[in-house]
């Protein structure tokens, strides 16, 4: 294969999938949690029939269509890259693969883009109730579209229901497939994830109109709406990160070592965690590292005398198992973006924990000392979602399906000139698309609330007028 | 033809793009009209509001149309994508534009902001439009295709007078489609209806004559429409017909039978690209032995059959709630002069 400045077409390719799945998915769970929050403060809004909810909700739909449009947009490569530069892939797994994406369009695609279409610009057109409902079917849609799309991802990582037919994987059993257990428990970390990412978001926006005294009893609603979202996503992505780690420990043990640095199978009692490492695949052994005993142990067993297989072994057995070569994936990206997403999930955890607790002090209403800490947070689930998408996937390698494909068997034979010009026009569409997103956003939640909200639709409603009257 | 799983599902395949250039056809003829049309701020906000709550659903129809062949016809779906693949990074990076054009424009309340959003607007409908037809016509000519789908040949291969005539042909349906879907969402008699119904004549004019072209090309070039069969002339010729029925429905100022005229010849046209393709999916132009057909591309019947029944639910609940929304914001669209900064007033 010829390269490119030294960027083989697999380098290539593999970096646009990371930028166009990466980029997407700094829309995509904002609207998972948003939808949510949004519906019920929509339905708080309906049931008290109070004027200043009703604004509220509209003043955060608003954000949420920016928001939406550049989900939807971004969405449209993730799915067509499949075949476009990665033809071995789709080739082989299309059978299955294929499936839950379709069910995905066919489920939740539609639901939302058409439902949030009514509920926008449908207020004035339909009755109270038909808003409500479609606001929350937008929710119900974007749960679904994650499920399905998690399921896919979960086959590859952990395949079920397969058979091996003319080298391609067929479906043998679609209910083992939509049962994987991987899918389940990655689904729950993902959704909690999701949570955090608009709780966070709404948390920063209504502080900075209560530190201001802008609508003060609105977005009281809003910020105790989104403290409770934040505290439920924080545990949920805990609880669930932690179930994911032990059951990664039986089915991707090449992960898991990965995770922890972790290069020869402990030798003692028990398995120490490592807190700070440089992990260096040249050596095959970190430069440097401070461990602490027993946690390795009760993190990937919930006891203090189980040991996970180091790196070095499982190469050892998968060079035994599939042929010789290297089944390494590159530790230190893995490590540290693994560590990076426990710590922001520990802290995420401790703010909503803590602004619980003024908010029992019935101090809800000053953000306090943290504030400034506030305004930033909603960072924090973006980076989470980040680094723990780079730790799994880059986690899995060399496999893009766990132990029946590797990556370099499924890219398309592009030339490295073709996937690099597309590569370099996807960064610069998707950075102005996250600068514009960014500074919408910024812009239109300074901007608070009017009264009444109304001249704030991203795309005009249409003015109907009756035939013949004057405009 | 038997009625196999994979011939259904080449026929679904087929209504899923139809379904697709039928309905994001009109929103890229009013995204390409609009400057043509709109001579000011109210107006283009108007044009802008015809298809403000149905675009982002209508596109959705592309993203299903993707991943129906993904799932069922997986040696396509790598295939066609990796052989047009500058043409298809072009055709996602115009509707990333496209969508957010749309979202964007009027967020901030700037002339330079508004102006700049616009242009984007024009650009990102005119290329998919045109990209569309030359991919659909590369798909039925055949493309240079090795052993397991490998692609063979070089990008400017997609080019030449047929598949150039194709885009051309579909630029053209779209924007007459686009025009006559205005003519069913503004007010009669509005200064832009009356610009709608000029622009449908010219562009019928000009579609008229692109797709005859393109369907003689098709027909005396490699004979690539001759699979058709007995029925060879019957689709090509039923596009033409409706072409000239669109004549008759303007003059007469039927402005619903002119939109269903535009609509029928999009899916004529449709039919006509699918239907000489059959039993093929993608000819290879390198051998007939990598030709990609319905049966050798296909999904195993298991997955074939669970996608029919999840389509048999899904499809016609999908169609219902969509006919509903545009039920919902049926009205006509009227021009709202309201207090723009630097929207001027206009004529």
């Amino acid at each position: 294969m010829n390269e490119l400045f030294g960027f083989s077409t697999l380098d290539l390719s593999r970096f646009q999938f990371a930028t166009t799945s990466i980029f997407h998915y700094f829309f995509v769970p904002f609207t998972v949690g948003f939808a949510l929050i949004i519906a019920v403060l929509q339905t708080l809004a309906y049931r008290s029939h109070d004027p200043k909810l009703e604004n509220l909700t509209r003043f955060f739909g608003h954000l949420f269509f920016i928001n939406f449009a550049v989900g939807v947009v971004t969405g449209i490569v993730q799915e067509f890259q499949f075949g476009m530069n990665w033809q071995g892939f789709s080739n082989f797994v299309g059978n299955i693969f294929g499936v839950p994406l379709a069910l995905e369009v066919l489920m939740a695609f539609f639901l939302e883009s058409t439902f949030l279409g009514l509920w926008w610009f449908g207020k004035d057109r339909l009755p109270a109730w038909a808003s409500l409902a479609s606001i929350w079917i937008v929710a119900l849609g974007t749960t679904v579209s994650a499920f399905w799309i998690i399921l896919a991802n979960a086959w590859m990582q952990h395949p079920v229901g397969y058979a091996i037919k003319n080298g391609r994987a067929v479906m043998t059993d679609a209910w083992a497939i939509v049962t994987n257990p991987k899918a389940l428990e990655w689904f729950a970390h993902l959704w909690s994830g999701g949570l955090t990412v608009a709780a966070f978001f709404v948390l920063a926006v209504s502080a900075y109109h209560l530190r201001r005294k802008h609508n003060v009893p609105a977005f009281r609603v809003s910020f105790k709406v989104a403290l409770l979202t934040a505290l439920i996503g924080s545990l949920g992505v805990i609880a669930a990160g932690h179930v994911q780690g032990q059951s990664a420990v039986r089915d991707q043990p090449m992960k898991y070592a990965a995770f922890s640095a972790l290069w020869d199978t402990p030798t003692g009692a028990q398995m120490p965690e490592s807190l700070v490492a440089l992990p260096s695949n040249g050596a095959r052994a970190n430069r440097f590292e401070v461990t602490v005993p027993y946690v390795g142990s009760f993190l990937a067993f919930n006891n203090l005398s189980g040991k996970a297989k180091g790196l070095n072994d499982l190469q050892k057995e998968y060079a035994a198992k599939y042929g010789p070569g290297n089944y390494l994936p590159w530790v230190w990206p893995v490590y540290w973006a693994f560590r990076v997403m426990v710590g922001l999930g520990g802290l995420m955890l401790l703010v909503s924990a803590y602004y619980t607790w003024r908010w029992r002090q019935g101090r809800l209403d000053d953000p306090g000392r943290l504030y400034p800490l506030l305004l930033v947070m909603p960072l924090a689930p973006h980076l989470a979602n980040f680094s723990g998408w780079v730790a799994t996937e880059m986690g899995r390698q060399p496999w893009i399906v766990q132990g029946l494909l590797r990556t370099a068997d499924a890219v398309s034979g592009l030339t490295p000139q073709t996937v690099l010009v597309s590569l370099t026009a996807f960064w610069v569409v998707y950075l102005t698309l996250i600068g514009l997103d960014v500074f919408l956003l910024t812009r239109t939640a300074r901007a608070g609330m009017h009264e009444p909200e109304v001249e704030t639709p991203s795309v005009p409603a249409p003015n109907y007028l009756p035939e013949g009257a004057a405009p | 033809m038997t009625a196999d799983l994979p011939t259904v599902w080449f026929a679904l395949t087929a209504l899923t793009f139809t379904i697709y250039f039928f309905l994001d056809g009109f929103d890229f003829g009013v995204g390409i009209l609009q400057p043509f049309l709109a001579r000011n701020e109210a107006q283009r906000r108007a044009l802008i509001g015809t298809v403000g709550p149905f675009w982002a659903a209508n596109e959705v129809w592309v993203i299903l149309a993707a991943s129906v062949i993904f799932a069922a016809f997986p040696l396509w779906y790598g295939a066609l994508l990796t052989a047009l693949y500058p043409l298809f990074a072009l055709i996602l990076l115009a509707l990333i534009g496209r969508g957010v054009a749309f979202e964007y424009r009027s967020e901030v309340d700037h002339v330079r902001w508004r102006l700049f959003w616009d242009a984007t607007s024009f650009v990102t409908n005119l290329l998919p439009a045109f990209l569309w037809g030359v991919i659909m016509s590369n798909m039925v000519r055949g493309l240079p295709l090795g052993v397991g789908g490998r692609f063979e040949g070089h990008v400017l291969g997609a080019f030449d007078l047929f598949t150039v005539l194709g885009g051309l042909a579909t630029l053209s349906l779209f924007v007459l489609h686009g025009a006559t879907y205005l003519l069913l969402r503004l007010h009669r008699g509005s200064t832009l209806y009356l610009r709608a119904r000029r622009a449908a004549l010219l562009w019928g004019a000009a579609a008229t004559v692109l797709v005859l072209a393109f369907v003689y090309v098709g027909f005396v070039r490699s004979g690539v429409f001759n699979s058709l069969g007995l029925s060879q002339w019957l689709f090509p010729a039923a596009a033409a017909l409706n072409l000239g029925l669109v004549w008759l429905a303007l003059t007469l100022r039927r402005d619903g039978l002119a939109f269903a005229a535009t609509g029928l010849t999009i899916v004529f046209s449709t039919a006509t690209i699918f239907l000489s393709l059959y039993p093929n999916v993608l000819p290879s132009t390198l051998g007939e032995a990598y030709t990609l057909t319905v049966r050798n591309s296909a999904s195993e019947p298991y997955t074939l059959r669970l996608l029919s029944w999840v389509s048999l639910i899904f499809l016609p609940l999908i169609i219902g709630y969509q006919g509903w929304n545009y039920y919902v914001f049926r009205q006509r669209v009227q021009e709202r002069d309201q207090a723009i900064p630097g929207g001027g007033s206009g004529d």
